[in-house]
């Protein structure tokens, strides 16, 4: 509990957690607010925001609510941000764990698979993956863990390699436990730490990049999301700049929020998270 | 004359670092009898830590062997080697690094008894109770994270999770070293009363000859990877024959007087 | 004999801290003295330490006075104090030669050139009693042992000449021999300079074989201050007594009898 409201007392983490909960309590509470398929025709072609109480943030070209494809959008940047991230942390830890633990030639072995996937530019390679695979959720998510995984990778194996000489490791070993529990009892948690700073950059990252793929017409199709909004916005940039504007503020406010918690949690962590 | 209960002989282990080759162990054989306690006395830098690090099987050594219990301990593997460890245990010199940070008192005990079986699971939440008493704990830390107690009660905790397993050798690796001196007094006790008790072996490492002294029946002493000296505890203090054990003994601090050696004109103070 | 230093009423609390680190510490200090300050962990003696070379941390609530009879204005840092830590591994920068760290002192507070500064460096290191002084001022930190880093640092701390030597818990990481060679140096340097030392120390022996006076601290408070034979002798204060009980030396009877 303690963690929590050190979180919260510092300006930077009431604020961001003040922003993730807009766009949390945004997702969540879509289908009651703008029930229906966001995708449906709603009104009026290019109607203007604030003219109409039905339709508050107006419609776009083809008669959409706005309103409803900021809120489902937040549904699916979130679901995709939380998931990619979690993917990839989870096979960066897994893959880092195994190498810094076993060492020699398994070490050298995966770290040229992850040099393999840091080569390439992120966003490059997911790109490439959904134009393979075909844009739908899944595949997405999957593309931005597999742009993303090394990094997790690098860390946890660097974090593992240093706990791997300290007493406590030695004394686990002295006792007669299992190299397996030691790895995933011992070592483990305690380089999980750093990798959770990491993990909140990733999810930031992993919502733009979701953004970028829609935006170039490479996500779900059958989803609304901000970037397949601010595609369709594009279009009519000059006259009706609103259509564009009002996902990209979602776009900042999802990021900011997560990068000001991350920021927060770490310094409540702070002294008394790490060994 | 019963058979001694650890036997090392001619161990040697090298150390590399690019073209640097440093002797840790140049030839080291040893025997503890069962119960006693081998003091193990040296500078920094002789070889004494790798020693407790290759007994341990921490790190392996070049050659050499070692006979525990009757075994070939150095040939033991995998799951067996697993299960022997339980009879040689260690405690290290910085009772903080020595926990999992995220580990508490109970905790600690209770994955030593886990792994080893020691007792039936439903009898564990007593032994562990039982063990925090006997190293004069109270029962309220059980609970409490490795971090809120003070360095004495930690080291205390080490020396518990050390017996937990019933071990006839525990080696301590300069174990009081980081305590204060009215708290080093009573684990030194502790651990001389835990002796009496269970009949337990000790290799009582330091590079204190008067904590050494207080508490081994023999005494042997380390220089440069090599074992210099080696006898009676008493008996080489009265009278040693090697200059590293005299300086040894000329260095201990005492309560009155001066501390200093006596000083020949070339002595080498560039060795330190 | 002339007063270096007067602590009056010396209250110390860290930033955050539920008790305050030092109370009501009051003491003067003679000049050419060696001064032992003896306790435990938490016992305050480097709080003591660093209070008086002004090394604590910001925001650090300080109360009381410290009186310096011969220094205008105070102690310069760096020129009239000389602190040495007890860790060398992290006193001494990782990166910066030998010879340019202990030269530091004397190029900034004696206003030595630079080929002035490196002779004087050498002269330093041999006065330290490090073998290869030319070697040595250009070598790291961790290319040396623990013993002679200790001495590196001993030289940086008198390379500007101050009049005081703070040595706080500077034999703590060492072992005994090491220990035995470092605290002879020390006491041998200040006598020849005629440096005021004030020795910090957990070990009262070790500090009974070179100090004039001797100071126990506990719990943040001053429990005893006197000659060191007396306190030794007849000790007032309880934890003098405990520190003496507790002390181990070769005479004190084991606590094992013949083998088993």
């Amino acid at each position: 509990m303690s963690f929590l409201r050190r979180l919260l007392s510092s300006p930077t983490g009431a604020i961001g957690a003040a922003l993730l909960s807009v766009i949390a309590s945004a997702a969540l509470l879509a289908p009651w607010i703008s029930p229906g398929d966001p995708l449906s025709i709603a009104g009026p072609a290019l109607l203007a925001p604030f003219s109409d109480p039905a339709l508050p943030f107006g419609t776009d070209r083809l008669g959409r609510d706005v309103l409803a494809g900021l809120l489902h959008g937040a549904r699916t940047s979130l679901v995709v941000g939380l998931a990619a991230a979690a993917a990839s942390v989870l096979l960066g830890s897994m893959v880092g764990t195994i190498a810094g633990f076993a060492g020699r030639l398994v070490d050298e072995a995966l770290m040229r698979v992850v040099d393999a996937f840091q080569i390439v530019p992120g966003f490059l390679l997911a790109l490439a993956f959904v134009s393979v695979a075909g844009g739908s959720l899944p595949t997405v998510i999957v593309a931005i863990a597999l742009s993303s995984w090394a990094q997790p990778a690098r860390l946890v194996r660097a974090e593992v390699l240093s706990i791997r000489e300290r007493d406590y490791v030695a004394a686990a070993r002295v006792i007669g436990m299992h190299p397996i529990e030691i790895a995933f009892k011992e070592i483990l948690p305690n380089a999980l730490p750093p990798v959770f700073a990491l993990a909140a950059v990733i999810v930031a990252a992993a919502i733009l990049t979701e953004a970028a793929l829609s935006f170039l017409g490479l996500g779900d199709p059958n989803v609304v999301t901000w970037g397949s909004m601010i595609a369709e916005g594009r279009n009519v940039l000059r006259a009706a700049p609103f259509l564009s504007v009002i996902p990209g503020i979602g776009l900042v406010v999802a990021v900011l929020g997560v990068y000001l918690v991350s920021e927060a949690a770490g310094e409540a962590l702070g002294r008394g998270g790490r060994p | 004359m019963t058979e001694p209960l650890l036997t090392a002989r001619d161990l040697r282990r090298t150390f590399t670092s690019g073209r640097r080759h440093i002797t840790a162990l140049d030839g080291v054989s040893l025997a503890i009898a069962p119960g006693e306690t081998l003091g193990l006395v040296g500078g920094s830098g002789c070889g004494k830590s790798t020693l407790a690090r290759v007994l341990t099987r921490l790190i392996a050594p070049e050659s050499g062997a070692i006979a525990f219990m009757g075994d070939d301990w150095l040939a033991l593997g995998g799951g067996r080697l697993r299960a022997a460890r339980r009879h040689m245990q260690m405690v290290f010199q910085d009772p903080l690094a020595a926990f999992n940070p995220r580990a508490t008192v109970g905790g600690v005990l209770a994955d030593a008894l886990r792994i080893h079986a020691v007792v039936p699971k439903a009898a564990r939440a007593a032994e562990v109770a039982r063990l925090i008493d006997r190293v004069g704990l109270s029962s309220g830390l059980i609970g409490r994270s490795i971090h809120d107690i003070s360095g004495g009660q930690r080291q205390r905790v080490a020396i518990a999770r050390a017996i937990s397993v019933r071990p006839r050798l525990v080696i301590l690796d300069e174990a009081v070293s980081a305590l204060d001196v009215s708290v080093r007094g009573r684990i030194l006790e502790l651990l001389v009363d835990l002796q009496r008790e269970t009949g337990v072996g000790y290799l009582f490492i330091s590079h204190d000859l008067a904590v050494v002294r207080a508490v081994s029946h023999r005494i042997a002493v380390m220089d440069a990877g090599r074992l210099v000296e080696e006898g009676p505890a008493a008996s080489v203090i009265a009278a040693p024959s090697s200059d590293v054990l005299a300086h040894l003994i000329g260095a201990v601090p005492r309560l009155t007087g001066i501390i200093r050696p006596e000083r020949s004109e070339d002595r080498q103070d560039d060795a330190y | 004999m002339t007063t270096v230093l007067g602590i009056a009423d010396l209250t110390v609390t860290y930033r955050r801290a539920a008790a305050s680190a030092l109370i009501g510490i009051s003491l003067e200090v003679e000049a050419g003295e060696i001064l032992a300050i003896i306790g435990e962990s938490g016992s305050g003696k480097s709080t003591l330490a660093r209070a008086i070379a002004d090394l604590l941390p910001e925001r650090t609530e300080v109360a009381g006075l410290l009186r310096w009879p011969g220094l205008e204005g105070g102690p310069r840092a760096g020129r009239d104090i000389g602190y040495v830590f007890q860790d060398p591994g992290s006193s001494l920068n990782p990166v910066l030669s030998i010879g340019e760290q202990v030269g530091e002192g004397a190029r900034r507070h004696l206003g030595l050139s630079r080929r002035a500064a490196d002779a004087e460096v050498l002269r330093l290191l041999t006065r330290v009693r490090l073998p290869e002084p030319e070697r040595i001022a250009r070598a790291f930190p961790h290319q040396l042992s623990g013993g002679q880093r200790q001495r590196v640092a001993i030289a940086a701390a008198i390379a500007a000449q101050p009049h005081l030597l703070i040595a706080d818990e500077v034999t703590s990481s060492l072992d005994v021999v090491v220990q035995a060679a470092i605290v002879e140096l020390l006491v041998e340097l200040v006598r020849a300079e005629n440096m005021t030392l004030i020795f910090v120390t957990h070990d009262l022996a070790l500090a009974s074989g070179i100090a004039d006076r001797v100071a126990v601290m506990a719990e943040g408070r001053l429990v005893e201050l006197g000659p060191v034979a007396d306190v030794i002798a007849a000790p007032k204060a309880a934890e003098t007594a405990a520190l003496i009980a507790a002390h181990i030396d070769l005479t004190t009877p084991p606590l094992v009898g013949e083998a088993p």
